[in-house]
């Protein structure tokens, strides 16, 4: 074995070393400064500094710490969703917190903490450095839920939140404990080999595939495992909320891809029939739920749930196109995503909630900026092109049709067409309703900003999706 | 000029966009200034789509011309691909006169949010002539998929009183079934270089690598295996056949064409639903030829019952749009017989009854949308008489009721008579069966013109109806032309179309023209 650590080590990781001093720092400058809001451009100035380090690493290989972490494309391309999607939570929270009275300094550090966390991650190709990286994001993420103290559902929610998700991740650090059992290593490549000279049908590591798959169903809020996210969903910060559906739940994914697809992928005839049971019941389930919702967060909430059953069939395929539509997907919804949470944001203002689907009644007639751009989110999310929806759930369809997964193939374009539906309650509720005085739209030059790049990058992967597919792909080593 | 024939179709078909972009930004209180600029737009957008009949070269019309081929997703294998052929010709001329039309009709007839409703008629006329023109099945599903929102809008925010119900309907069915039309296409594209690896001439002219050019799956059409077409078949099936709208597939078009405004009407029944017909032939007959055949029983069958069923169903409505519209379910099941005939004569007649059915439903909706902006209703029991306050009225309606039942001299005659010998020369029972839907569709129409136009006037709202003004007759009357020209001399329309339709028959019974046997009406042909 190598030598554990290196000094050239430490280049692997500099991105991720250079957000833990920002967010230090911000703790101390915390408490210096009075408006809590420059702490956020602080915090998006160390975020563009790390994003400067990540883009000097684009192309690097490098297995660093004696096997721990591995820089690759693909740790790479999933970090800088991670960066995009603090920065652009960030900038929709500068006013948002204002408004909610609950601007703290910390705020700010700890989405950097989780996106260190993150991007430890999708690096991680060891059991110990990625159970690491999973909490890191975790506990700053249950923090960051239950920001609104003063706030019930937020605190139920954290709660709620923080209850479930030490319980799965002890499930995964179950499956963990059992993996390691079985090849006395926690590195991915030496516990596939110890798998693959054991016999299929081996109980034991049927058990830890098991354990380690239902630990991360939970992760990505895959039903049956997906009850918390409504509720957590619904109670936190909408900007956090923005921040969970994409920066979390990538991070989850690339740590799925790095284990289904190196550690337990000797067993991947078995964990094949369950992504695709999981990945069905997800997306219908996320679908059927999200027509009755009447709360507009409750309802992303459960789209958001059948987006990562869409998301499943990249890795039911397995091939080199399901993985790059995984990556392609997660970027792309990314985008579209925090840009349907920036309006979101924008509805909260003194004293209106703005969370029903009422609060958006014609809302065109007042903001008709907005209401297009909520219409090309909307339509993104359902997969209508020109947008850029309609290229990710286009390249997750052409690998399960390359893969013969027909039936696959089929649920899911059904369920892409039921999900109009409900995305379009909401269009009906911005274009073809009367004004009432609760509708109405809080702006500020930071969330102008996300919305801004959020729509730019809808309609130009939409419409040229070339260098983006080029960039996935070059993520996604045939290696796997 | 150079450069303007050879992007003339880039130009028409993106015309409409440009018009578009420049009226987002007018100030939408200007509604004269707006509802002018969308009439200019789409009349110099139907003047510039004049050349394409003109320079269109008809010794070669089977092949594409004006074709641009630009590199578009390389990574994908979608390119920017148009050209039109004989039958994309005439449908793209379609679209360009009724657009300016359906435009025209609703000068008055649309008062609120009236640049919102001009912005979206010209992404619609962009969109629909996308999809006519599109050689690559990427592009062409691109542009299939983003008319639907235009559509959507106009349904739903200008149409009657169910119009959310109906604007909802018509979306949700036409995208499950162009989801399954993706699927389809999908398939294609994963077989294309497996295929292209075994065949040398065809990996010369398109590459080896995964493509979504039409013309290459033209191509390798003969190479597909039954089963393989059975599956891609199916799925075009019930993507093409929603849109048609094929029974049992209809149900969304009554709900759509009552809810929508005239001038939606007029584009849905015009164009839209030639999109599905189109896609059969551009697509599913091509590049599935044994598939084809064997389904002819079960598509001869559904037309039948379409064209019976429709009639029947039109015949009791007490609502004049709601009878033009069952009326379309009945005339694009006579479309689909004639093309399921299979042979020149079926599928010559399927295309120009596509014309002809957007000629005559397009008027005879623009004349129930003349009627209701009068009397705002449409029961016909309100009505009759009418023709004694409004004459030129009732003369044209009594035009567009002839051309609808298929008048000689007169276009209907040409399209249906074309589609029964095409259907005669394949099942006796086929021609007998749509012979009934001919005599029911001239009971339901010479019906409704009795009641609404002839007798007394009963009712005392209909004493003092204005007869057509200047605009409503400048709308009607290039139809009116088309209805004569088509009816009196075809020659120009057939002419166009013989060699594409003869190529298409040619990849489906490439027997037929060696005087092969009729096809069996059991089976079709063997899977």
């Amino acid at each position: 074995m190598a030598q554990f650590f290196q000094m050239q080590d430490i280049g692997a990781i500099v991105p991720e070393l250079e957000l833990a001093v920002f967010g230090m720092f911000l703790l101390v400058f915390d408490l210096m400064v009075q408006t809590k809001r420059r702490l956020g451009y602080v915090a998006l100035g160390g975020i563009a500094i790390s994003a400067y380090f990540l883009i000097r690493l684009w192309g690097v290989e490098f297995t660093a710490y004696g096997g721990a972490l591995i820089l690759d494309p693909f740790s790479t391309f999933f970090k800088f969703i991670f960066l995009i999607a603090a920065a652009m939570s960030i900038a929709i929270s500068l006013k948002y917190l204002d408004i909610e009275r609950e601007n703290h300094g910390e705020y700010y550090a700890l989405i950097l903490f989780a996106t260190m966390g993150m991007m430890f991650m999708a690096g991680a190709v060891d059991l110990i450095t990625l159970y690491i990286g999973l909490e890191t994001m975790a506990i700053a993420t249950y923090v960051l839920v239950g920001f609104l103290r003063s706030n019930q559902r937020s605190n139920e929610a954290s709660m709620k939140y923080f209850l479930l998700g030490a319980f799965s991740s002890a499930i995964l650090l179950y499956g963990m404990s059992l993996l390691y059992g079985i090849s006395g290593s926690t590195r991915f490549d030496d516990i596939a080999a110890a798998l693959s000279s054991r016999p299929v049908t081996d109980p034991i590591s049927l058990m830890a595939m098991i354990t380690l798959s239902a630990g991360m169903f939970f992760k990505i809020a895959a039903v049956p495992f997906h009850q918390w996210t409504p509720d957590a969903y619904e109670g936190a910060p909408s900007s956090i909320t923005a921040f969970m559906s994409v920066a979390v739940k990538a991070a989850s994914f690339a740590m799925m891809v790095r284990i289904f697809m190196i550690a337990i992928y000797p067993l991947r005839p078995q964990w094949v029939a369950i992504l695709g049971a999981v990945s069905v019941l997800t997306m219908t389930t996320g679908n059927i739920a999200a027509i009755t919702q009447s709360n507009v967060k409750r309802m992303l909430a459960y789209s958001s749930i059948s987006h990562a059953g869409y998301i499943l069939i990249g890795f039911i395929a397995g091939n080199e196109t399901g993985l790059t539509a995984v990556a392609l997907y997660l970027l792309i919804y990314t985008f579209t995503n925090i840009g349907t949470w920036a309006l979101i944001v924008a509805l909260r203002r003194k004293d209106v909630i703005g969370e029903h689907i009422d609060d958006l009644a014609g809302l065109y007639f007042k903001h008709p900026t907005a209401a297009v751009l909520m219409l090309i989110f909307l339509l993104s999310l359902a997969g209508i092109p020109p947008t850029a929806g309609f290229i990710g759930k286009y390249y997750l369809f052409a690998a399960a049709i390359e893969t013969n997964h027909n039936v696959l193939a089929v649920i899911a374009v059904l369920n892409a067409a039921i999900s109009l539906y409900f995305y379009f309650r909401i269009v009906v509720s911005m274009f073809m309703r009367d004004a009432t005085e609760k509708t109405g739209l809080t702006f500020a030059p930071g969330l102008t900003m996300a919305l801004g790049v959020a729509v730019i990058f809808t309609m130009w992967i939409g419409i040229y999706p070339d260098p983006f597919i080029a960039l996935a792909r070059q993520a996604v080593p045939l290696g796997f | 000029m150079d450069f303007f024939r050879q992007h003339i179709l880039t130009i028409v078909a993106f015309w409409p966009v440009a018009g578009m972009l420049v009226l987002l930004f007018f100030n939408k209180e200007n509604k004269t200034l707006i509802r002018l600029w969308a009439n200019a737009v789409l009349i110099v957008g139907f003047l510039i789509s004049l050349p394409l009949w003109f320079w269109f070269d008809r010794a070669n019309s089977d092949q594409m011309q004006f074709v641009e081929n630009v590199r578009w997703i390389q990574t994908l294998g979608a390119n920017y691909h148009v050209g039109i052929d004989g039958i994309s010709l005439l449908l793209v001329l379609l679209t360009t006169l009724l657009g300016p039309l359906a435009v025209l009709s609703s000068w008055e007839a649309i008062d609120t949010r009236v640049k919102e409703y001009y912005v979206f008629m010209l992404m619609l006329q962009a969109g629909m002539l996308g999809v006519f023109i599109s050689l690559d099945f990427f592009l062409f599903y691109v542009f299939w998929e983003v008319m639907l929102v235009p559509m959507y809008f106009l349904i739903g925010v200008w149409g009657g009183p169910r119009k959310l119900y109906a604007a909802i309907k018509f979306f949700l069915y036409t995208l499950v079934g162009s989801v399954l039309l993706l699927l389809g296409i999908l398939a294609l594209y994963f077989i294309y270089p497996q295929i292209a690896a075994q065949q040398p001439e065809i990996a010369a002219q398109f590459g080896t690598g995964p493509t979504f050019d039409v013309l290459a799956f033209h191509a390798i059409a003969p190479q597909l295996t039954a089963d393989f077409q059975f599956w891609i078949f199916l799925a075009f099936l019930i993507g093409f056949a929603i849109k048609v709208p094929m029974f049992p597939f209809h149900t969304w078009l009554p709900d759509a064409h009552v809810e929508a405004p005239t001038a939606g009407s007029v584009i849905l029944a015009g164009v839209l639903l030639k999109m599905g017909t189109y896609g059969f032939l551009r697509f599913s007959l091509p590049i599935l030829p044994d598939a084809t055949k064997y389904f002819v029983p079960l598509m001869v069958a559904l037309s039948i019952i379409g064209i019976v069923y429709g009639a029947l169903v039109a015949m009791m409505q007490p609502d004049m749009k709601k009878l033009v519209a069952y009326s379309s379910v009945s005339h694009m099941g006579f479309v689909m017989l004639g093309m399921f005939a299979l042979n020149p004569n079926g599928l010559n007649g399927s295309i120009i009854q596509q014309i002809n059915h957007g000629i005559s439903t397009g008027a005879l909706f623009l004349i129930v949308g003349m009627i209701y902006e009068r009397r705002h209703t449409r029961e016909i029991s309100q009505f009759g008489g009418i023709s004694n306050v409004m004459p030129v009225f009732a003369i044209v309606f009594l035009i567009m009721t002839m051309s609808s039942i298929g008048l000689p001299l007169l276009n209907g005659f040409i399209g249906e008579f074309t589609i029964m010998m095409g259907a005669l020369q394949e099942q006796l029972w086929w021609a007998v069966a749509g012979g009934a839907g001919i005599v029911l569709g001239a009971a339901y129409m010479l019906w409704l013109y009795q009641r609404t136009m002839l007798g007394k006037v009963e009712n005392p709202a209909n004493q003092k109806l204005l007869d057509m003004n200047f605009r409503e007759i400048v709308t009607i009357v290039p139809l009116i032309v088309m209805a004569f020209w088509i009816g009196l001399y075809p020659a120009p329309f057939f002419e166009v179309l013989e060699k594409p339709v003869n190529k298409i028959v040619a990849k489906v019974r490439p027997d037929f023209f060696q005087g092969a046997p009729r096809l069996n009406a059991e089976t079709g042909a063997p899977r």
